[in-house]
């Protein structure tokens, strides 16, 4: 069952670099990390690449399979045909560290901007109540592993780096919707979510949604309701006038606006 | 990225100074307590750290929440009583007892029995969402050896929900991290007394610069040492570094021979073998066959465990509706019992056509309800394996999982043999004993880990301005060390030592052991050691996989050698260590842990054995038989 696999994967560091050729032996089964772990311990010891649970758990081993953002441990060769040749490249929206090791500090970043979770008190008996069915919508949106593959494909980044800084990105949608969605958080981060996350920058083209390994629904089940949350609050003209005239001068339905 | 920095502007992810002007290339830091791991273990140990008022700093292999834990599935044990009331730390601290066949730190099961629940809540205060009970509660599902259905869960990622619970808390606390920089060396005050901790050396894989950490207070929070075997769960990062670095400062290891090898671990195709299946699988209802249909757990339940196994199918069918009348299914066995049967059905010819055994819970619940129960599992098989296991049973076989054994550590403060220098986690021992229950491990990693941080930043706080000093000529020798792999000439690729280690474990230190194998393997790793020296790596310091490995390889080989020096001298069969020339546990054998150091040439492991703690009375009754108590049974039949 084994065969010479043809692969072309990006070698280079900061200061800029080219695709190499490499031919590995592949048997059935196996997924282009196998690969790249051949070629890196029988023809490229120092090949750069991050991997750890090799089971699409950890979300580590993201890069870019013939131009599509994939995890490299969930890439099956038997989806390609034996004669294909496999190109490798690191996430385009990172600044490449070596060969397929992205920098993805935007990340982490973004992450430190973001307020965390806030609950009231525990109950009498020192215990907390939610329904199940309150909780699975945040549970969706906590199955993301961190794999960033929704960051390097939304285009407001990745074209167009400037917006970087005023753009949290799809990952945090998810985490601003998670919170928001939490049956027991004090917090209102509408404001913030549209503001300083920019939210209102998503053009909801779904591209986030396609890519995620876990099949996590972030446009539609994310985004798009916490875009409506936002219009409820900024643009409902009975709101809106309800807090123009002080019979409502507050829509944090009992939390606290960050 | 810049290249050339002034040393205020750091790497913004990873907080590396890239600076030249650095002396010597080095950059320094100061904290109060250093842990090394970002796992669930070394994240808790930092935010106990940091709520007693430390600096603390997290130092990590791998980017922050790519750990090891996210690969925990089942859940976490905790007697919270949400679905059955009866349920205490009594009944929690006898499991976890019996599980570990009673070599266990009788005061770390204590400890770890009684505060779990509370590290649990604590989890939940912090953004955490469990699966709940009808009331709203946090649910509990039955696992392996627990007496009640006792894992607080989310789904089948359980691992994935706490590190980032605890990884978003520790970014809200502004912890400091350094990711991708692996330690080296623990560095020694080795002037008047006993040597104390000083601090901690390694390099940023990122960019191969060296950097020092100078702390009185070190938390090893590395995790365990599967990477030393060919099948196993574990990822790269498991090369028992916090087990070498303890003993190369000084500290000694127990019940390294016990190492677990959990029943089901994925047999085919060849790239994942080893990858586990969660024991939720049986838990809610998975079962175990061989290739003649038989379900064939029920000739293996040990004398230990007959009065609570249920010996007909029957009952052991009925005992998911009714767990009062019905006595618990023999697949749901402790780890090891499951394991070794499906090791002897297997070598009986029983197995499966990739080598394995089939588990089966496409027949027994509804594609809905596994799809709800096991999302995970579904998805791992169907993407990994083209195996829809809503309608097909999966083939499985045991797999490196987990180990037992580590540094030895004082129960209540995880402080090490050598002042300053704690452990917490996979790489400390005594907690599980022989034989770690499934769920024990996520408590395990909290209670101590909050401990360990504790104790720790108590510790750096009573020495005042009196702090150890670092000294430079280690630090010399440090760096030497580490770049001698680029220093020979012709020598041999580390891969290549590394998968030849890993056969070699796997075949004569495996699941199952006799003192000829055990010999052959500490010739073979002496083989192993003088190649070491000869290893070579290409490329240069950035980001280098090669030169990584080179360095974590030691460590492999030193563990390794006390995994198979311990298994060599255990003449019996206990929990995690099966010797087939000593079948059963043997009573003298149950008294006594075996603890191994460095030698004095540092060349090679020492071995002694050491009595076990002793038990109070107080805690012996739950033994006492033939009421083996507490003998309550659950009253309530909950589905969890």
């Amino acid at each position: 069952m084994a065969y010479r696999l043809k692969m072309r994967i990006w070698r280079g560091d900061k200061d800029g670099g080219a695709l190499g050729d490499y031919d590995v032996e592949v048997s059935e089964g196996e997924v282009v990390l196998d690969a790249i772990h051949r070629v890196q311990a029988t023809q490229a010891g120092d090949l750069a690449v991050r991997w750890n649970c090799k089971a699409g758990k950890c979300g580590s081993c993201s890069a870019e399979v013939n131009g599509k953002p994939r995890l490299m441990c969930m890439c099956r060769l038997s989806d390609f045909d034996e004669e294909e040749t496999i190109t490798v490249t690191p996430m385009r929206s990172f600044p490449v560290i070596r060969d397929l090791v992205t920098d993805v500090s935007f990340n982490y970043e973004k992450a430190k901007e973001l307020p965390s979770f806030s609950p009231p008190p525990r109950d009498a008996d020192n215990k907390r109540r939610m329904q199940q069915i309150d909780v699975e919508r945040g549970q969706e949106f906590r199955k993301c592993i961190e794999c960033f593959l929704c960051q390097n494909t939304c285009h407001v980044v990745r074209d167009h780096e400037e917006n970087k800084k005023a753009f949290a990105g799809p990952r945090f949608f998810l985490r601003y919707a998670e919170l928001d969605m939490h049956p027991l958080d004090t917090n209102d981060r509408r404001e913030l979510a549209q503001d300083a996350a920019g939210l209102g920058m998503c053009n909801i083209t779904k591209c986030c949604t396609e890519v995620c390994p876990e099949g996590i629904k972030i446009t539609d089940n994310a985004i798009i309701p916490m875009k409506e949350r936002v219009a409820d609050k900024k643009f409902d003209p009975l709101v809106w006038l309800g807090n123009k005239i002080g019979v409502r001068n507050k829509d944090n339905e009992g939390r606290t606006e960050l | 990225m810049t290249s050339s920095t002034s040393a205020s502007d750091r790497h913004p992810m990873t907080g590396n100074e890239m600076s030249g002007e650095s002396a010597g290339g080095m950059e320094r830091h100061q904290y109060d307590v250093v842990v090394i791991g970002a796992g669930g273990a070394g994240l808790r140990s930092a935010i106990a750290a940091h709520d007693a008022g430390a600096k603390v700093a997290i130092v990590c292999k791998s980017l922050l929440g790519k750990a090891h834990t996210v690969m925990a599935e089942g859940g976490i044990a905790a007697s919270m009583g949400n679905v059955y009331p009866e349920d205490n730390w009594e009944v929690h601290f006898r499991d976890t007892m019996r599980g570990g066949k009673m070599l266990n730190n009788w005061r770390m099961a204590q400890l770890h029995a009684q505060e779990a629940p509370e590290r649990v809540m604590e989890l939940e205060d912090w953004g955490a969402l469990f699966d709940r009970t009808d009331d709203g509660l946090i649910s509990q599902r039955d696992f392996g050896g627990h007496k009640y259905a006792r894992l607080a869960h989310v789904g089948d990622r359980t691992g994935l929900e706490m590190i980032r619970t605890l990884q978003q808390r520790a970014v809200q606390l502004g912890i400091d991290v350094f990711m991708e920089c692996t330690i080296t060396d623990v560095m020694l005050d080795k002037g008047a007394g006993d040597p104390k901790v000083s601090g901690a050396f390694g390099y940023w894989r990122e960019t191969g610069r060296f950097i020092l950490f100078e702390a009185p207070s070190v938390i090893l929070a590395t995790g365990g040492i599967g990477k030393s075997f060919k099948v196993t769960s574990n990822s790269w990062e498991y090369t028992g570094d916090g087990h070498a670095l303890a003993m190369r400062a000084g500290a000694s290891l127990i019940n390294m021979e016990f190492v677990q090898f959990h029943p089901t671990g994925m047999v085919w195709p060849p790239s994942v073998k080893g990858l586990l299946v969660t024991e939720s699988v049986r838990g809610d209802g998975g079962i175990l066959r061989n290739s003649e249909g038989k379900r064939f757990m029920f000739d293996y339940i040990p004398e230990f465990f007959k009065a609570e196994t249920a010996d007909t199918i029957e009952e052991a069918d009925r005992w998911y509706d009714d767990k009062t009348n019905n006595r618990r299914p023999p697949e749901l066995l402790p780890r090891d019992e499951v394991a070794r049967a499906i090791n002897s059905e297997i070598k009986a010819g029983r197995g499966t056509p990739h080598g394995g055994i089939f588990l089966d819970i496409a027949s027994r619940r509804t594609p809905e309800f596994i799809r709800k129960r096991l999302p995970s599992m579904y998805h791992q098989f169907k993407e990994l394996a083209d195996v829809d296991i809503t309608a097909e049973p999966m083939e499985i076989g045991p797999t490196c999982h987990y180990v037992m054994g580590g540094v030895e550590v004082d129960a209540d403060t995880q402080e090490s043999g050598v002042t300053g220098l704690y452990a917490v986690g996979e790489c400390s021992g005594g907690m599980h004993g022989s034989n770690r229950l499934g769920g024990n491990s996520l408590g395990d990693l909290l209670v101590f880990g909050k401990r360990a941080g504790e104790a720790a930043t108590a510790y750096t706080n009573s020495l005042g301005a009196s702090l150890p000093k670092v000294d430079e000529a280690d630090v010399k020798a440090a760096q030497a060390s580490a770049l001698a792999p680029f220093e020979v000439e012709g020598g041999e690729n580390p891969y290549t030592i590394q998968s030849d280690l890993q056969q070699s474990m796997n075949d004569l230190v495996g699941i199952i052991r006799t003192g000829a194998e055990l010999e052959e393997s500490l010739t073979e790793i002496e083989a192993f050691k003088e190649r070491a020296k000869r290893m070579v790596v290409e490329g240069h310091r950035q980001y280098n996989p090669g030169w990584h490995l080179a360095i974590d390889l030691r460590n492999m080989l030193i563990v390794s050698e006390c995994i198979a020096k311990a298994a060599l001298a255990r003449q019996e069969s206990r929990g995690g260590h099966t010797r087939d020339d000593f079948p059963g546990p043997n009573a003298e054998w149950g008294t006594k842990n075996l603890v191994v150091n460095l030698n004095a040439a540092g060349t090679g492991v020492d071995l002694h054995e050491k009595p076990l703690p002793v038990m109070p009375d107080e805690l012996k009754k739950y033994f006492e038989t033939p009421a083996a108590p507490p003998p309550v049974e659950p009253v309530e039949t909950k589905e969890s």
